[in-house]
């Protein structure tokens, strides 16, 4: 369904405005779209935010560093361990804490899993959107795994608050390694799977090639980033181009698009997922041994086996655990490239326990500003293959 | 490498100063005209072709002061700058979003958040606040619980808004104490 033609005789009618959502299973979420149409044919699209407005940003200045943290895992609560990460590595930058090796690895490794966790649901969703089911099922039981390693390291499936400032907040469990390189090997053929049923066929290709087309000029103009910005054939990741933690030594590519298509992005989402277990398969090599967190004890909260034993540890633990740490007068911004493109944080402290302002620079917002002018002149069934391949999450957006 | 020395030369007249934190430049503007004027320059510059506004954010510097900063990045040079401007709570601003449209929607959103006015904006409406919202809910001065609270009402079979009413006030714990110096 590509874009089509205005009828002469038909000019002058007046054009119908709908009402898509706030309630809609393929809005993703909570998304009002004011759509006036010609016909069939989206002449203008304005989405209504905002519905899962929690003020995050408010919150945060009423909580201490520590406390801050778990609102991260809430806003794209599809890739959970990247917002940590990013706010985790602004608030290093602020207090100037060094990251241990082995924290960086396992940090790397949850960075990518959550890549993947993100992509499947990207890919199979949008997949569901437009007519296809079995991937999603088939995509939601290897998501079931990932979020079971989540569980096995912080007991939460979801939110896990694993990545925290410092380092992470326990070492993994013996036998994790094994068991992530067992999935990493079985998930290739699971990938395949996927593009079996999607890369070829004849219905999908006619949904997604050609659709919500976005030129380089307009991906920059747009401030897109990600893979909304790769699929218009920009090679930009901030993993290689701004790179972070330990991302400069491992060998992986970053997959472009040539077309700027949906069928493009989509082909992106896949291989990422690949470029992911690759790098998996790298940090399960290479993952070493030693502490994983930072041993500054005036930031760092001790360990429960020390607080039995040590009176200065049980001080420490108190007033971490009630005041928290002040942090100096600085500010920073520090980008990672999440899942859905650069997520960023900018903090300012000002000498107390508590951010003065936190600004969260969510990468769904400006995408979802760019629904307009991807929409445009097309069909209204395809405005929902277009929120699919930009890949919305409305606790991002709305923050 | 951005060669500050090169940037203080070309725009003098505009900037006020420029400081160097944790990787990142940071460009104050004397006024909110010399904003749009430096925004203009950054991104048509063969120089610097900063391609991308990524975001723009507003802090409440208390006592009725603004900053408005913009993250501006070129995918040419890998480079980033952020670009503010500081000003009155009486003041406005101009809208970026010719020169870069994806200000548009944030505009909306400092307006929303912090009541900052952006001249010539296409479409300057409230973006993340309820539709009827009042106040400006990031401004320092807004209280975190808010002023309204809403609740379905069975017998006029709507929702209905009230003042708030909390049984127990937020606890506002100051930790800043009298012996220790920050900094």
């Amino acid at each position: 369904m590509g874009k089509s033609e205005l009828n002469e005789e038909f000019i002058g009618v007046k054009n119908f405005t709908m009402n898509f959502g706030p309630q809609h299973p393929a809005a993703h979420g909570v998304l009002r779209l004011v759509l006036e149409l010609n016909g069939e044919v989206v002449e203008r699209a304005d989405p209504h935010i905002g519905l899962l407005h929690r003020g995050t940003e408010k919150l945060i200045e009423y909580k201490n560093y520590m406390q801050a943290l778990p609102y991260f895992d809430r806003l794209d609560y599809v890739s959970m361990m990247a917002q940590e990460h990013c706010y985790s590595k602004a608030v290093e930058e602020l207090c100037g804490l060094v990251v241990p090796t082995r924290a960086q690895y396992i940090r790397v490794l949850f960075s990518e899993i959550t890549r993947i966790l993100n992509h499947l649901l990207a890919v199979t969703t949008h997949a569901l959107d437009v007519g296809a089911l079995t991937p999603f099922l088939w995509g939601f039981e290897e998501r079931e795994k990932l979020m079971e390693m989540y569980e096995r390291v912080s007991g939460a499936r979801m939110h896990a608050a694993y990545i925290r400032p410092g380092g992470v907040a326990q070492d993994l469990p013996i036998g994790f390694l094994e068991d992530v390189y067992t999935f990493a090997r079985s998930f290739s053929k699971r990938i395949l799977e996927i593009e079996e049923l999607l890369s070829v066929n004849r219905i999908w290709k006619q949904r997604l090639v050609d659709v919500g087309m976005v030129k380089a000029e307009d991906a920059y103009n747009y401030g897109f980033t990600g893979v909304m910005l790769r699929g218009s054939g920009i090679n930009w990741d901030l993993r290689k181009n701004r790179p972070y933690e330990i991302y400069s030594k491992i060998p992986f590519d970053v997959p472009v698009g040539t077309h700027g298509d949906c069928y493009d992005r989509f082909l992106i989402r896949v291989e990422e997922m690949r470029q992911s277990i690759k790098i998996i398969k790298y940090v399960l090599d290479n993952m070493p041994q030693g502490i994983i967190k930072c041993d500054d004890k005036k930031i760092i909260p001790p360990a429960r086996a020390n607080m039995k034993h040590s009176m200065e540890a049980l001080i420490h633990h108190f007033k971490l655990y009630s005041e928290g740490f002040a942090v100096k007068t600085d500010e920073v911004y520090y980008a990672i490239e999440a899942p859905k493109g650069e997520f960023g944080v900018f903090v300012l402290s000002d000498g107390t326990n508590r951010p003065s302002r936190c600004r969260i620079k969510a990468p769904g917002f400006l995408h979802l500003q760019g629904l307009d002018f991807m929409a445009r002149g097309h069909l209204i069934a395809d405005v929902v293959t277009i929120i699919g391949t930009q890949d919305i999450v409305f606790g991002e957006v709305d923050r | 490498m951005l060669n500050v020395y090169f940037i203080k030369q070309c725009l003098s007249k505009y900037i006020l100063n420029i400081t160097f934190k944790q990787g990142l430049l940071y460009i104050t503007v004397k006024s909110g005209t010399a904003f749009v004027i430096v925004a203009n320059f950054f991104k048509n510059s063969n120089f610097f072709q900063f391609n991308q506004l990524l975001d723009l954010w507003s802090v409440d510097l208390k006592q009725g002061t603004f900053q408005i900063n913009a993250l501006l990045t070129s995918t040419f040079f890998n480079e980033r700058i952020i670009l503010r401007v500081q000003i009155k709570s009486n003041e406005s601003l101009q809208t970026l979003s010719n020169i870069y449209p994806s200000s548009d929607w944030l505009e909306r959103e400092v307006y929303d958040m912090f009541g900052i006015i952006f001249q010539k904006h296409p479409d300057l409406r409230r973006i993340l606040t309820d539709y009827g919202f009042e106040g400006y809910p990031l401004r320092k001065e807004f209280p975190l619980s808010g002023y309204l609270e809403v609740r379905f009402d069975d017998e006029v079979n709507r929702v209905v808004f009230e003042p708030i009413e909390l049984t127990q006030e937020y606890r506002n714990f100051i930790f800043v104490s009298p012996w220790e110096r920050v900094n």
